[in-house]
């Protein structure tokens, strides 16, 4: 038994933990000189659009985030992404622009390894398809009433759309309940450290008509 | 089979979405991007690993000439799997998924399945190690390997990107979940079945002993470093992703070993193709692995991916290979063992046939229908139009898969009839000796 046990040791435990160390603990170490954010960090630097969602939505906006500042900042996020994690937005839309295609000009700038390295990321949401465009620039292309109509009934904004209807994000009245809020501030801040140039010349989509 | 059924009709209702006509809409709990991930995760866990446990539980013990540990262990574990299962529609239709591709299996259920694993391998691995063979044959082989993997890829996969390791390094890590599932436990467990029912069932030996150990260690060298080709140009540093495209690659060398020998195998029984249906399905699958593997090698190359990542060019790839290779694999498994489990013969044997025409049919056509829409979407994105136009025109390659995925439904449902009436035919003394003389196979 013994020479199958050692064969079995180095077929299932060895092959893994190379496989493991070359293709996933060698990127964690190369990536480790990048300081890791954590949301409250990342939450002191609030985007327009935020302050633009207090004076949309005042009264929701106070009863469920308060005032515009950076705790409350950090709250929406939260929300937001545990609810587009929830919804598994991710499966239709990724997050990162790949310097090939022409991505750069529909999207925006090429992701850099350092704009994930924040406890947004935690568990990272790359995606692997593209139903609907990408969102890691999606930062200030729409604004916010726009997302909130797009959420109510996509074809509203975008008539090719296949994205469902999310109802439950919003009350009797129709106005947006807290995830409809911490979703919209959640993708408004996707892209929003890319201060360079208005992400906005990059929506080629916009530049060609429709939505 | 529930839980095949649950994923077929998930992913039914899903594909539906895409031509504006969810049956479902406004119905929270059953909102697409929730089915979908019941879709996929029950294809893989509900539906593959039940099969698999259960081809399993059918081979060890006739391979080692030992029982497993415990029968009453091995029932503990079937209700407790499908006790995980359950909470795993439920905590994912109820907003609770990981946002972990393959790994959405809500929180609080993978501690569950971890134990459940450890159990199962307690039980499985149990008579392997005891027994008295002389020499273990290359299915074992493949088991044990995959006991191994299983354990320490769900892990990884579940914990590293979700509790520790954020953004683009947390990335690497679940693209070799996303990939080692596949090929560290669909993988394995699915030759290693192939290497026990094939040579069974053409009452012959396989080919070639030697080849099948170079398929082994081939596999299990090459398969982990992969996992990062899923997130090729993306920020994950580089030397990881030249990495993942050479170790892909050179897979293909294993991928040709293993099915030459199996066609080695068929050499001088190829009528068995017409004659027995389990092999038919077990062959078909072949091929329809050959063609994948051979596809792998083409799309994870830097040149495909500019045009064929995100699109459904992937999507058609994963069909063919959980179903058209692993599912296809099952139902000659089920095809083989159900009358043994019953104790009666198949009632309705043309129903089966149909049953293989209706799946192979279904399948081939969405694999290519969604391999075409892939290239369409791809050029559509490089060409800068709006992207508006290319969900356009993707409208008449969805309606094609959701035609597919009907007809798939119904193969499937002609299959659950067969299995039902068998089932409930009456046991007489004509037919257990009918069922005792195709056991003699």
């Amino acid at each position: 038994m013994e020479r199958f046990g050692a064969s079995f040791l180095i077929a299932g435990v060895l092959t893994f933990l190379l496989g493991f160390v070359l293709q996933g603990l060698l990127p964690v170490l190369t990536l480790r000189k990048l300081p890791i954010a954590s949301v409250a960090e990342i939450a002191k630097t609030i985007p327009p659009e935020f302050h633009q969602l207090a004076e949309d939505y005042p009264d929701e906006f106070k009863r469920y985030f308060g005032e515009v500042n950076p705790t409350s900042f950090a709250h929406a996020l939260e929300v937001g992404k545990a609810n587009y994690i929830a919804e598994a937005c991710w499966h239709c839309h990724s997050q990162f622009v790949r310097p090939v295609s022409k991505e750069d000009l529909r999207f925006g700038p090429v992701s850099q390894p350092g704009e994930y390295q924040n406890m947004m990321n935690l568990p990272h949401l790359f995606g692997t398809r593209r139903v609907g465009p990408d969102l890691i620039r999606e930062s200030g292309k729409h604004s916010n009433d726009w997302h909130v109509a797009h959420f109510y009934d996509p074809r509203s904004v975008a008539p090719y759309s296949v994205m469902p209807a999310y109802p439950w994000f919003f009350d009797e009245q129709r106005r947006p309940t807290e995830r409809g809020l911490a979703l919209v501030a959640y993708v408004q801040w996707l892209g929003s450290w890319v201060t360079q140039v208005p992400a906005t010349i990059y929506n080629v989509d916009a530049l060609q008509g429709g939505s | 089979m529930a839980f095949f059924a649950t994923s077929l009709l998930g992913g039914l209702a899903y594909a539906m979405q895409f031509n504006n006509l969810y049956p479902l809409s406004g119905i929270e709990w059953l909102s697409p991007g929730r089915v979908r991930m019941v879709h996929t995760n029950m294809a893989a866990y509900g539906f593959i690993a039940n099969a698999f446990i259960g081809g399993m539980l059918f081979a060890i013990p006739r391979l080692t000439r030992q029982p497993i540990l415990s029968d009453r262990l091995g029932w503990v574990i079937f209700g407790a799997w499908q006790l995980f299962m359950t909470l795993t529609i439920g905590g994912q239709l109820l907003g609770y998924g990981q946002g972990i591709e393959w790994g959405e299996t809500p929180m609080f259920v993978d501690p569950l399945i971890i134990v459940g694993l450890v159990l199962l391998v307690t039980n499985l691995a149990t008579p392997i190690l005891r027994t008295q063979e002389q020499g273990l044959y290359v299915s074992l082989w493949y088991f044990l390997a995959a006991f191994a993997w299983t354990g320490l890829v769900y892990f990884m996969g579940n914990y590293l990107p979700q509790f520790w390791v954020p953004g683009t390094a947390g990335a690497a890590i679940t693209g070799l979940f996303i990939h080692d599932l596949v090929g560290l436990f669909v993988t394995p467990i699915g030759w290693g079945l192939m290497y026990f029912f094939v040579p069974l069932l053409l009452r012959k030996p396989i080919w070639s002993h030697a080849l099948s150990l170079i398929g082994f260690w081939g596999l299990a060298f090459f398969y982990p470093m992969q996992g990062v080709h899923h997130f090729l140009y993306s920020p994950i540093p580089m030397y990881a992703q030249y990495g993942a495209v050479v170790a892909t690659i050179a897979v293909e060398i294993v991928v040709i070993t293993v099915i030459v020998n199996f066609f080695g195998t068929l050499h001088g029984r190829a009528d068995a193709i017409r004659g027995n249906l389990a092999i038919r399905w077990f062959y078909t699958g072949m091929i329809m692995y050959a063609l994948t593997c051979f596809q792998c090698a083409f799309q994870v190359t830097l040149t495909f991916q500019k045009i064929i990542h995100f699109t459904d060019w992937v999507v058609a790839h994963a069909h063919m290979v959980m179903f058209g290779v692993f599912g296809f694999w099952i139902m000659g498994l089920i095809i083989e063992l159900w009358p043994r489990a019953v104790g009666r013969p198949w009632a309705t044997p043309q129903l089966l046939t149909l049953h293989y025409w209706f799946t192979l049919i279904g399948l081939v056509l969405m694999v290519i229908d969604l391999t075409a829409a892939g290239l369409v979407q791809g050029f559509s994105w490089a060409a800068l139009s709006h992207w508006g136009e290319s969900v356009v025109a993707s409208m008449p390659f969805w309606w094609v898969r959701s035609v597919a995925g009907l007809l798939i439904i119904a193969g499937q449902g002609l299959f659950f009839y067969a299995m039902w009436a068998t089932a409930r035919q009456p046991s007489t003394l004509a037919t257990r000796a009918a069922v005792a003389v195709a056991q003699r196979v």
